[in-house]
């Protein structure tokens, strides 16, 4: 049985101009501990197909089953990241933001300040634990925010860009960083991107989306052993044929 | 088919309700307090001279406002506002922007302002009262006295606030310092001057009735109320504090969200 | 940088003392009456005076009595329905009409009313804080509801977070810049609200009492003492009082920008 399932997901929106079709006849299965990285261009519906994912949002047509489960909004077998880097409660120091999800499964506060602890050192960054959002880089953000979203052990990790908004060196740190994090926890990771580069750095399989309605145009196997290289020959061999999936279809309008 | 998404964050909020229904609803609180205020007045528990029902406050309205008394208050009310505010508007507006170029103006003033401002302007009325006698002087100072802080504190601000890159850029542009003050620091500063001509205008309002009440003055909302005490008239305080909320919701609606909407406006094309 | 704090501070000083000097000059020229201007020294004299007997103390004490329960009976009603106002269409819809209507109001026009039906004394003047705090509160509290980032919200729904953590650890602190906005506008109208419902209701205590009390004998210095002290109270406030509530919230979670009243 596959871990996550997305059954001919179709969504429309309802705009003041009308109803507008969203995603329509969405389906793709992914294995446990699987990388799977969903890309397409902007408007594809990629963000909003994870918000169903996470169970923010309920299609119209079809359903998504967590471990044979159908999903009924959102739950705690998921963890999720943002792009935002708003998504940190200001209130709350990383350590405090870490420990929340502990904290709303009812974990006494000095076990649930030892994982939360844990887990920040995971991303690097215990010794950041008493410092509030705003003292933070944006890159030290984000990996508060995944670093959260480990906390309360989830089975599943949902990512929505969550290093778009970041500088490229910062993103590049991130992504190594990720991959670790990855090969250390083996969750099962959704992560959206839009960037190429990033997806065959991180996926073991890659979905490509095509807009207008969102669709699955095709699936991509990454077969690259890890750590990768972007610098190699079959790296870049990857790279380029996402980029020419995804600009074929811009030409095809 | 029609079956809609629920998605809350995207699907945008359903189309507005009709003008009637909207009316309908903005009016039910009011039907359901005016008829616990009729229940109550009705039920005998104080006498009518206290608690008039709502009819006796609306004939007593009706009649006040054909023999031409509540009008003229109304009107030496409205007249005092404008006054008051008009002055602190002119001084505020002024020393404010004075404050925010001269940077001797400001270290004079600002401990001038920040030791008036927080005290509360009523504190003032019975001061002026000695100082300028019972009647309007008082009473249109005190006003503009009080009016005159946020303005002051807004101007100030907003002068501040004009971007170096702009002031830079327009001297490298050849402005002299006649317009750079007209084309670039008021424009740069007017949002926040809008800003603190409504707090002002608001807190002018706020403090007037307080005044009238305690200046004697021979006719105003707050004088009319306040006399009504003395014969337990009831039926016209309540007419008074009616037509003093009117004048209120009339400033908010038609002063103060024009002034709020002129800043929003103006916000948007700042930042 | 250094030298020009110095420089404003001492041009600041110099300024006060110079008005305080033109005062002193215009109080001892002769040309007003010693009961309408009181010379500084007569003005220190009798607020010493008061504050050692103890006399200023009962007054300030009676003001901070009135001020406090008027306030807190705001923050009370104003911080839960704002919220519930911020949370349920139904609950906005009923209460947001009857304060657009009462608000603009002056809370010192009900005075009268007031008087008449409770008689004078603490209840009105209260009540008059009471009304003149409330709407700062209440609908800072509303918007301040709406403006939570629904990021928040999804984010802690994701952690498994139900209505009751929602409310205490997300959307309390989340809307908590306009909360504490709201609290300092409202104490601020509740402080100028007391001294004129004093002026006008309270019948043998309190600051404002005794302000008016003394224009009836003439006792310029009496007044000018007591608004030393109005002004002193008001300023202790602000600036202790919501300035560290900020700096231990807002400011600690940089989230000052967020709400600008």
């Amino acid at each position: 049985m596959p871990h996550i399932e997305a059954r001919d997901i179709s969504l429309i929106y309802d705009t003041p101009g009308g109803a507008v079709p969203g995603l329509r006849g969405v389906s793709f299965a992914m294995e446990a501990s699987e990388f799977l990285c969903i890309v397409g261009p902007s408007g594809c519906g990629k963000s909003t197909l994870l918000n169903i994912i996470a169970g923010f949002i309920t299609p119209n047509v079809g359903e998504i089953r967590i471990a044979g489960q159908p999903v009924r909004g959102s739950g705690m077998d998921r963890g999720v990241v943002f792009q935002d880097f708003a998504q940190l409660f200001p209130w709350r120091t990383a350590l405090g933001n870490v420990a929340f999800g502990l904290e709303m499964k009812g974990v006494p506060k000095a076990e649930r300040e030892a994982t939360a602890l844990e887990q920040l050192r995971l991303v690097k960054l215990e010794h950041f634990a008493k410092s509030y959002p705003h003292h933070l880089s944006g890159g030290m953000q984000q990996r508060v925010a995944i670093a959260r979203a480990l906390a309360y052990n989830p089975a599943v990790l949902l990512m929505d860009e969550p290093f778009a908004a970041l500088d490229a060196l910062t993103r590049d740190d991130m992504q190594r960083l990720l991959a670790d994090v990855w090969r250390t926890t083996r969750k099962t990771v959704i992560y959206v991107t839009h960037n190429v580069a990033e997806a065959v750095y991180l996926a073991d399989r890659v979905v490509v989306m095509t807009p207008h309605p969102g669709t699955v145009k095709t699936e991509v196997t990454i077969k690259l052993p890890r750590p990768r290289d972007p610098l190699s020959v079959e790296f870049l061999d990857y790279q380029k044929e996402l980029l020419r999936l995804l600009g074929q279809d811009a030409k095809g309008h | 088919m029609h079956d809609v998404a629920r998605a809350s964050d995207i699907a945008l909020t359903p189309a507005a309700a009709g003008p009637l229904r909207r009316a309908a609803r903005n009016a039910f609180p009011f039907v359901v307090v005016g008829a616990i205020w009729e229940a109550v007045a009705h039920a005998g528990l104080f006498p009518p001279r206290f608690f008039p029902p709502l009819e006796t406050v609306a004939a007593t309205l009706a009649r006040l406002t054909m023999s031409g008394v509540l009008p003229h208050h109304a009107l030496d009310t409205i007249v005092r506002l404008i006054a008051g505010f008009a002055l602190a508007a002119l001084f505020g507006v002024t020393i404010g922007i004075v404050m925010g170029r001269s940077r001797r103006a400001e270290d004079i003033l600002l401990p001038l302002v920040s030791i008036g401002a927080p005290i509360p302007g009523l504190a003032y009325a019975p001061l002026f009262l000695l100082w300028f006698g019972p009647g309007n002087v008082p009473a249109v100072a005190l006003v503009a006295f009080v009016s005159a802080f946020p303005i002051i504190y807004n101007s100030w601000t907003g002068v501040k606030a004009v971007k170096d890159i702009w002031l830079r850029s327009a001297q490298a542009m050849g402005a002299n310092d006649r317009r750079l003050f007209r084309h670039v620091i008021v424009p740069g500063a007017l949002p926040y001057i809008v800003t603190g001509l409504r707090l002002g205008l608001a807190q002018a309002w706020r403090i007037l009735v307080g005044i009238e009440m305690l200046a004697a003055v021979p006719w105003g909302l707050g004088w009319l109320i306040f006399g009504a005490q003395e014969f337990l008239n009831t039926d016209v305080m309540l007419a008074g504090i009616v037509v003093i909320a009117l004048i209120g919701l009339a400033l908010e609606k038609f002063v103060f969200q024009r002034l709020e909407e002129l800043t929003v406006v103006r916000w948007g094309m700042l930042t | 940088m250094i030298a020009d704090r110095a420089r404003s501070l001492w041009r600041g000083a110099v300024t006060v003392i110079v008005v305080l000097a033109i005062y002193e000059a215009v109080a001892r020229s002769g040309h007003f009456a010693p009961a309408l201007m009181p010379t500084l020294g007569v003005v220190l004299q009798t607020l010493l005076g008061s504050l050692l007997d103890g006399s200023m103390f009962e007054h300030a004490a009676a003001t901070l009595y009135r001020v406090l329960c008027g306030f807190g009976l705001a923050v009370f009603v104003g911080l839960p329905l704002g919220v519930l106002m911020g949370r349920f269409r139904p609950v906005e819809n009923f209460v947001l009409p009857l304060a657009s209507a009462l608000m603009p109001i002056p809370s010192l026009a009900w005075i009268p009313v007031f008087i008449l039906w409770l008689g004078l004394g603490n209840a009105v003047t209260i009540l008059i804080v009471l009304y003149a705090a409330l709407f700062p509160m209440l609908l800072n509290t509303w918007s301040g509801v709406r403006a939570v980032n629904p990021i928040w919200l999804r984010a802690a729904g994701a952690m498994g977070a139900n209505e009751n953590a929602l409310f205490w650890k997300v959307i309390i602190p989340g809307a908590s810049p306009f909360i504490i906005a709201g609290l300092r506008q409202s104490f601020l109208r509740a402080w100028v609200a007391v001294i004129g419902a004093e002026m006008l209701a309270a019948s043998n205590f309190g600051l404002g009492w005794v302000i008016f009390d003394a224009k009836e004998f003439l006792n310029t210095d009496v007044m000018l003492s007591s608004l030393i002290v109005i002004g002193f109270i008001g300023f202790v406030t602000e600036r202790l009082v919501f300035g560290s509530l900020e700096r231990a919230t807002i400011y600690r979670w940089g989230m000052a920008q967020a709400a600008k009243t």
